[in-house]
C-alpha cells in the first residue's frame, strides 16, 4: 500500500513569479483511480509535473509525501519506520521514480537511436539499483562496482548483480507488449521517435506497466487517441490498478476516458486548487454544464 | 607472442640503436626540420632511395609553403611551433626502443586506461614497446588467412622494403601529393609507420583489417601513414582505434591517409582516434574512387587541442559513391574543425555526408565541408547532413558548408540542426528512474548511434565509453 499526499502545495514557475499552484490538497492510495479535471491554465499539467519534481517549478509552500507499507517492496521486505515516509519534495526525479511514482507525459520526449529495449531495461535497472540506495544508505557505504565485464550483450552493458539482464527482460517487455496489443517492432524502434500520438500514449502505459509504480500521474493521456486507441490505453490503465494495485492520478479533459477508466474520485481544479471532489456523477456532471457552474458553486461568482 | 618478440628483437638492428643516440645529440643541436635529420630518419629505416628523395622533396615543399591561414573560423594554431616538430619525434624513437614505461605517461592517460577497463597485461603494450609486438601478432594472423588470397595487410615502413613497386605507384602520388597542404608536405618528410593494405581484384576480405594497437606502438606514430589499394571488384573494411591517447609529450599529430578505391569496389575505412588535450591534430585523407566505386568514411574524433580534419573522397569514375560518418567531441579548450570533402567528376555519382558534434564545457566543434560537382558530372547527388548538440550555453557550434555546383542536372540537399540537450528530455528519463548523468549519456549514446552501428562491437562500446568518460570530465 502507497499512498501519495499532497496538502497546501503552493508552487510557481522558477524563472519568475508567477503563481500556478494555491494550494492543493490531495491524496491518492494503491488501487484507487482519481480523476483531476479542470479548464487549461487550472494547474493540472503543473501538479502532475510537480509531483514527479520538474526543475522548471518551484515549491513555496506545502509538501509532497508519499507513504509506503511493506508490500510495495515485495513480500519479504519490511520497510523501517522511518523509512515509510518521504517527503517528495527533498528527491530528485528519479529518486521519486525508485520510490514508485511515475509521471505519464502530455508530450513525451522523443529521444533518438535511443531503442525502447534499451532505454526500458535501463530505467528497469537504474529504479532498482536506486532503491537499494535508497533503502540501505544508512548501513552501507558507497561500494564502488566492479566492472565485471560483458557478461551480456556488450552494447547493453555488463549486468551486475540483481540486476535483470538482456534476456530476462526481453521476455518481461514481450509480455508486456502483447498485453497491451503492441506490436513487437516496437521494441527495436527509437524512444517516441516518429511514433503517433497514439503510439506514444501507448508507450507512456507500458513503460509504466514495466516500471510497476506504486503511483501513476497521467497527464492528459487519452488526447488525441481515436476510438480503438483510447480502449487500448483505457485498458492498460485499468490493468495497472487491478493486476499491479497501482494508484492512479488521472488527469484528463474529457468524460470520455472514464467511460473505460472509471474514476473513483473526481476533482475539479480551478485556478491552482482542488476546488470540487466527488465520485464519478461529478465528472458527468462537468461533461454536461462544463466548468462554470463550479466556479459559481465555489466562489459565488462565474 | 614470445616468438613474436622474439623476432621483433633480432629485426632490430644494431645500427639503429646507434643511430638514436647521434640523433639525440644533433637534435639537442636545436636544428629544426632540416635535411640532415630526414636523412637520419630514412637512414635509420633502411629505406631505398626513390623513398629519401620523395621525403626531401617533400621538405622542401613543407618549407616553402605558409601556413593555412584567412579560413573563416578557423582554430588558432598560433601555439604550434613547427620548428619544434624534430625534438618531438626522437622521443618516439626513444621509446621504439622501450626506454619509456608506463610509469612515465601522464597521469589522465593512465586513467583513461583504468576507466576503460584495459587490463594491465594491454596497458603495458599500450605504453610502450610491447604493443608492436602485440600489432605483429594482428598482422601475422591477417597474413595467415589472407595471403593465398594475395592479400597484403603489414606495416608500412616494411610495404617499402616488400612492396616496392605497389608504394612507389601509389605512395603520395596522385591521391595525397606532398604539394597538397603544408602539413601533407610535412607528413610526406616526416612520416613514419602506419599500415599498408593491398586487396586483389575481386577478393572480398569478410572481416575488418584492424590495426588497434598500431598508432601507440610506433615509435614516430605521430605521422603515420595508412595506403589502402583495392582492386577491382574487391572489398575490405579496414579499422584503424586509437582510442588510446597519444603520448602527452607530444603536441602535433599529422597523419596522412591514401585509399585507391578500384572499379566497382567496396573500401570501408572507420576510426576511432582519441588525442591527448594539448596535440595538434592535422591530417589529410583521402580516396580516389573509379567507377561504380564505393567510398566509406566512419570516424570519431574525440581529444585533441585542436583538430583540422576533412576526408576527403573524389569521385573520378561514373557511378561511384561516397558516404561519410563523421562524429566530433569538444570540451573544454577544445576546438574541433572536422567536416568532409566529396568532389563529383564524373556523372551519375552520389554521395552522403552525416556530421555529428558534440560540444560541452565551452568546446567548440565546426562542420567545416565542401562538396564540389564538376561541369558534366549529371545526374549526380549529394545530401549533407549536420547535427550539433551543445550542452551548455558556453559551447559553440558552426556550420560551413561550402556547394560549388558547376551542373544543373544534380540534386543537391543540405540539413543543419543544432541544439543544446534538451532539458524535457533529460526530465522525462529521470522520471523514469535514470538519474541526470545517465540521462544525458543516454542522450548522447542516441545522438551519436549512426556512428556506433557501422563499426565492430568493440570499437562501438570503446567509443561510447570514451565519450561519457568525457562527458564526466574525467578524461583531464
Amino acid at each position: 500500500m502507497a499512498r501519495l499526499e499532497l496538502s497546501n502545495l503552493h508552487a510557481e514557475v522558477a524563472e519568475g513569479d508567477e503563481k500556478i499552484l494555491e494550494g492543493v490538497d490531495l491524496e491518492v492510495e494503491s488501487g484507487e483511480i482519481h480523476a483531476l479535471m479542470g479548464p487549461n491554465g487550472s494547474g493540472k499539467s503543473t501538479t502532475a509535473k510537480v509531483i514527479a519534481g520538474h526543475p522548471a517549478y518551484e515549491v513555496t509552500e506545502g509538501e509532497v509525501l508519499l507513504h509506503l507499507e511493506d508490500e510495495e517492496f515485495g513480500e519479504d521486505i519490511e520497510i523501517d519506520e522511518d523509512q515509510r515516509t518521504w517527503d517528495l519534495l527533498d528527491l530528485e526525479p528519479n529518486e521519486r521514480a525508485a520510490l514508485g511514482i511515475f509521471l505519464g507525459f502530455q508530450y513525451p520526449a522523443e529521444i533518438e537511436g535511443v531503442t525502447m529495449t534499451n532505454f526500458l531495461r535501463t530505467a528497469l535497472n537504474a529504479k532498482i539499483e536506486e532503491r537499494e540506495e535508497l533503502f540501505e544508505e544508512e548501513e552501507g557505504e558507497d561500494e564502488e562496482e566492479e566492472d565485471e565485464g560483458f557478461e551480456s550483450s556488450p552494447m547493453e552493458g555488463p549486468a551486475d548483480e540483481g540486476e535483470v539482464g538482456v534476456a530476462e527482460f526481453q521476455q518481461i517487455l514481450q509480455e508486456k507488449m502483447e498485453q497491451l496489443e503492441m506490436d513487437e517492432k516496437f521494441a527495436q524502434r527509437y524512444l517516441n521517435a516518429g511514433f503517433s500520438g497514439g503510439e506514444k500514449k501507448q508507450n507512456e502505459v507500458l513503460q509504466a506497466a514495466i516500471l510497476e509504480p506504486s503511483i501513476a500521474v497521467l497527464d492528459e493521456i487519452d488526447s488525441g487517441l481515436d476510438i480503438d486507441r483510447l480502449q487500448d490505453v483505457s485498458n492498460g490503465i485499468n490493468a495497472l490498478r487491478d493486476e499491479q494495485g497501482t494508484g492512479i492520478l488521472q488527469i484528463t479533459h474529457y468524460q470520455r476516458i472514464l467511460d473505460y477508466v472509471e474514476p473513483d474520485h473526481v476533482h475539479v481544479m480551478l485556478d491552482g486548487q482542488i476546488a470540487k471532489s466527488g465520485g464519478p456523477e461529478l465528472a458527468e456532471k462537468l461533461e454536461d454544464k462544463g466548468y462554470d457552474w463550479v466556479r459559481e458553486d465555489v466562489y459565488g461568482t462565474a | 607472442m614470445s616468438s613474436d618478440q622474439d623476432h621483433l628483437k633480432e629485426t632490430d638492428t644494431e645500427a639503429r640503436f646507434e643511430f638514436k643516440k647521434e640523433e639525440n645529440a644533433a637534435v639537442k643541436s636545436d636544428k629544426g626540420l632540416t635535411e640532415e635529420v630526414i636523412r637520419m630518419i630514412s637512414e635509420d629505416k633502411d629505406e631505398p632511395d626513390w623513398m629519401l628523395e620523395r621525403r626531401l622533396r617533400a621538405l622542401e615543399q613543407y618549407q616553402n609553403m605558409p601556413m593555412p591561414s584567412g579560413w573563416p573560423g578557423m582554430p588558432d594554431l598560433s601555439e604550434l611551433d613547427v620548428e619544434e616538430i624534430i625534438p618531438y619525434i626522437r622521443p618516439d624513437v626513444d621509446k621504439r626502443e622501450g626506454v619509456d614505461d608506463w610509469t612515465e605517461l601522464p597521469d589522465d592517460i593512465k586513467d583513461t586506461f583504468d576507466k576503460l577497463g584495459i587490463p594491465e597485461a594491454e596497458k603495458n603494450a599500450l605504453s610502450g614497446v610491447g604493443a608492436q609486438y602485440e600489432s605483429e601478432v594482428v598482422y601475422q594472423n591477417m597474413q595467415e588467412q589472407w595471403e593465398e588470397k594475395g592479400v597484403i595487410f603489414c606495416n608500412m615502413d616494411k610495404a617499402v622494403q616488400d612492396h616496392p613497386e605497389l608504394v612507389k605507384e601509389h605512395f603520395m602520388t596522385t591521391c595525397v601529393p606532398p604539394s597538397d597542404n603544408k602539413f601533407a608536405a610535412l607528413h610526406g618528410a616526416v612520416w613514419s609507420g602506419g599500415s599498408f593494405v593491398y586487396v586483389p581484384e575481386d577478393v572480398t576480405v569478410e572481416m575488418p583489417v584492424q590495426a588497434y594497437f598500431r598508432m601507440n606502438s610506433e615509435g614516430m606514430g605521430q605521422f603515420e601513414h595508412t595506403l589502402i589499394i583495392a582492386e577491382e571488384g574487391s572489398e575490405v573494411h579496414y579499422i584503424e582505434g586509437c582510442s588510446a591517447p597519444k603520448y602527452g609529450t607530444h603536441n602535433l599529430h599529422s597523419g596522412g591517409v591514401e585509399v585507391f578505391v578500384g572499379e566497382d569496389a567496396h573500401v570501408q575505412y572507420s576510426t576511432v582516434q582519441n588525442w591527448s588535450k594539448n596535440t595538434f591534430n592535422l591530417n589529410t585523407k583521402r580516396a580516389i574512387c573509379e567507377a561504380g566505386g564505393t567510398m566509406e568514411w566512419v570516424s570519431g574524433s574525440m581529444g585533441s587541442k585542436a583538430t583540422m580534419l576533412y576526408p576527403c573522397t573524389i569521385l573520378k569514375g561514373r557511378g561511384a559513391t561516397d558516404t561519410h560518418i563523421t562524429i566530433a567531441f569538444a570540451g573544454e579548450g577544445q576546438d574541433i574543425d572536422t567536416g568532409a570533402k566529396v568532389y563529383h567528376n564524373a556523372p551519375d555519382t552520389s554521395s552522403t555526408i552525416e556530421s555529428k558534434s558534440i560540444s560541452k564545457d565551452g568546446g567548440r566543434t565546426n562542420y567545416r565541408g565542401l562538396v564540389h560537382i564538376a561541369d558534366g558530372a549529371e545526374n549526380s547527388s549529394t545530401a549533407v547532413e549536420c547535427d550539433a548538440l551543445m550542452f551548455d550555453n558556453e559551447s559553440t557550434s558552426d556550420t560551413m558548408p561550402y556547394m560549388e555546383i558547376e551542373e544543373s542536372k544534380v540534386d543537391v540537399a543540405h540539413e543543419a540542426t543544432v541544439g543544446k540537450i534538451g532539458d524535457e528530455d533529460i526530465f522525462y528519463l529521470q522520471s523514469r528512474g535514470l538519474d541526470d548523468d545517465d540521462a544525458k549519456k543516454m542522450i548522447v549514446a542516441g545522438f551519436i548511434e549512426p556512428i556506433t552501428e557501422e563499426l565492430p562491437i568493440e570499437y562501438a562500446v570503446e567509443l561510447n565509453r570514451l565519450i561519457e568518460l568525457e562527458m564526466e570530465g574525467s578524461l583531464g
